[in-house]
């Protein structure tokens, strides 16, 4: 049974046939949420061809997340990061068996149509991308796919939540190779989870509504949240994720899954690297495991990687404020 | 005497089984344990397995790689009841193709003798929740929750159908092994979970 806090009934993206069997329904949240959490314990790999979707696949991936370039690529480039182009995203969706995603940009309502009407299995509004809007994020209940946010802090993830996003993710520092601040996010957001949980079991409902004003979202869903003790839909963790190590540190620390950028195809070992990410996000509390996946990589083949401190661009920023 | 039922916790939505199983335990009155399983010792102190919905191919890859495949084999050859969902359907199959790129090389339990589909009703947007009956255990009314389902286009002749959604085979029993290809765990009805903890319950005595 899902916790499904924060559904609309009136929600546009839900599509009812009726058949000789009775209605048929589809984009209701029991399917959208119900999708992402046939990803937990999995990790979704950002790829940018067939060869590397095939790749991610052979390795055990739950999905891959089709882009134009790798986010530390994106960094270098400059200029305006847009969607994916469709005949590589339709390359993709008929080369392997796993879902396929793709981001779009914050707020841009009609990439995200193009990628539903290409059929995506699900759509990543994503910060590596420009945004399209400084204001709004896109209205995901309109949508019969699945939405995934990156989120900083349990009121950004409640917001997106209540603007329908099936799953959410650490925005991390996307591109950087570097850990740290997918660490903070999910830390913060867990801290903020015990603190809700302390004051719902504590009674005081004059608290959680102040918590409500503050994170900018219904008294309901902070409810919900409050007494669920975690978030109502499925988190991963994303953003500077480049080793095995990496990847067993954030299932520790309560993530559901994990994303993998730059750091596998920006590696040199891409084939070794994914499948031992992989490994040590099943295993993870088997440091024995954790040990033998990062044997398989070299750490003088990662990415280089980036200071956080010293960037010009911080792509966690973007959509933070709506 | 309390049964212990394992739910494969490789990858996929354990908890939900987990949840859905304890629930059907407390609601028929059994002793039991419900655990998630990774390592073949800990599936080897089983009555009961429950392969849950995931991705299939990661689930078959990774379970290779501990030998839990191998121990899951023994103890199904050995009357072990399993069900497995969507993905754990997939796993126990003899053959499966995926509807868009034909037959996959995947690692399969090869239990259930049916042909199967994989992605059979289309990608997440065609995923559906519709109602549908499974009358010869007795459950006439489930909300089938569908996403990127499988179906089964062919059954040998030891396998009983269970369930057809639009003329496709959609849960199958085998002796002891049942398959659906929606997911029971993501409703609140706990009538298959029970029925299958049922079967655990008898085939142990």
């Amino acid at each position: 049974m899902l916790p499904l806090s924060g559904e609309r009934s009136d929600a546009k993206g839900i599509v009812c046939d009726k058949s000789s069997s009775g209605d048929v329904l589809h984009g209701t949240s029991t399917l959208k949420r119900g999708f992402a959490h046939m990803l937990k314990n999995g990790v979704v790999m950002d790829v940018t061809n067939v060869e590397q979707a095939q790749i991610a696949e052979e390795a055990g991936a739950v999905s891959v997340m089709v882009l134009d370039k790798l986010p530390s690529d994106v960094r270098k480039a400059g200029g305006v990061a847009r969607t994916a182009s469709i005949r590589i995203i339709e390359e993709i969706m008929s080369s392997v068996t796993i879902p396929v995603m793709a981001k779009c940009r914050i707020g841009h309502v009609y990439e995200a149509r193009v990628l539903e009407e290409t059929n995506v299995d699900m759509i990543d509004e994503s910060e590596v991308l420009t945004p399209a809007d400084e204001t709004h994020h896109i209205w995901k209940w309109d949508f019969t796919t699945p939405f995934v946010n990156g989120a900083r802090s349990l009121a950004e993830a409640l917001r997106r939540i209540e603007e329908g996003a099936a799953m959410i993710r650490t925005k991390g520092e996307p591109g950087t190779g570097n850990v740290a601040e997918a660490v903070t996010h999910i830390k913060k957001v867990n801290d903020e989870l015990r603190a809700i949980k302390a004051i719902y079991d504590s009674g005081d409902n004059q608290d959680l509504v102040r918590m409500a004003r503050e994170f900018k979202v219904s008294y309901d869903i902070v409810e919900e949240t409050a007494k669920l003790g975690r978030l109502p839909v499925v988190n991963f963790a994303a953003g500077g994720i480049a080793t095995p190590a990496d990847a067993a540190y954030l299932m520790s620390l309560g993530c559901d899954g994990i994303f993998v950028g730059s750091g596998i195809f920006n590696a040199t070992d891409a084939k070794e690297r994914a499948r031992s990410i992989v490994l040590a996000t099943t295993f993870w509390n088997e440091p024995e495991k954790v040990k033998e996946a990062q044997k398989m990589i070299d750490e003088r083949q990662s990415m280089l990687g980036l200071d956080v401190k010293t960037l010009e661009l911080r792509m966690q920023e973007r959509g933070s404020s709506a | 005497m309390s049964i212990n039922v394992g739910i494969l916790a490789i990858q996929g939505d354990v908890q939900e089984n987990i949840d859905a199983t304890k629930r059907a335990v407390t609601e028929l009155g059994l002793d039991g344990n419900v655990i998630p399983v990774k390592t073949p010792e800990e599936i080897s102190n089983l009555d009961g397995l429950i392969i849950p919905g995931g991705e299939s191919t990661t689930i078959g890859h990774l379970s290779l790689v501990n030998s839990s495949l191998k121990k899951i084999k023994e103890k199904i050859e050995k009357g072990m009841p399993v069900l497995g969902i969507c993905a754990g359907m997939i796993m126990l199959s003899k053959t499966a193709s995926d509807r868009i790129i034909g037959k996959t090389d995947q690692p399969l339990l090869e239990f259930l003798d049916i042909k199967l589909e994989r992605n059979s009703f289309g990608r997440q947007r065609d995923s559906f929740q519709a109602d549908i009956s499974m009358d010869s255990i007795d459950i006439p009314v489930f909300n089938g929750v569908f996403i990127r389902a499988p179906s089964v286009s062919d059954v040998g002749s030891g396998v009983q159908v269970l369930s057809k959604f639009n003329d496709k085979i959609i849960a199958v029993k085998q002796g002891n092994i049942i398959g659906t290809a929606f997911h029971p765990e993501l409703t609140q009805d706990t009538s298959l979970h029970k029925y299958f903890v049922n079967l655990v319950s008898t085939s142990r005595n």
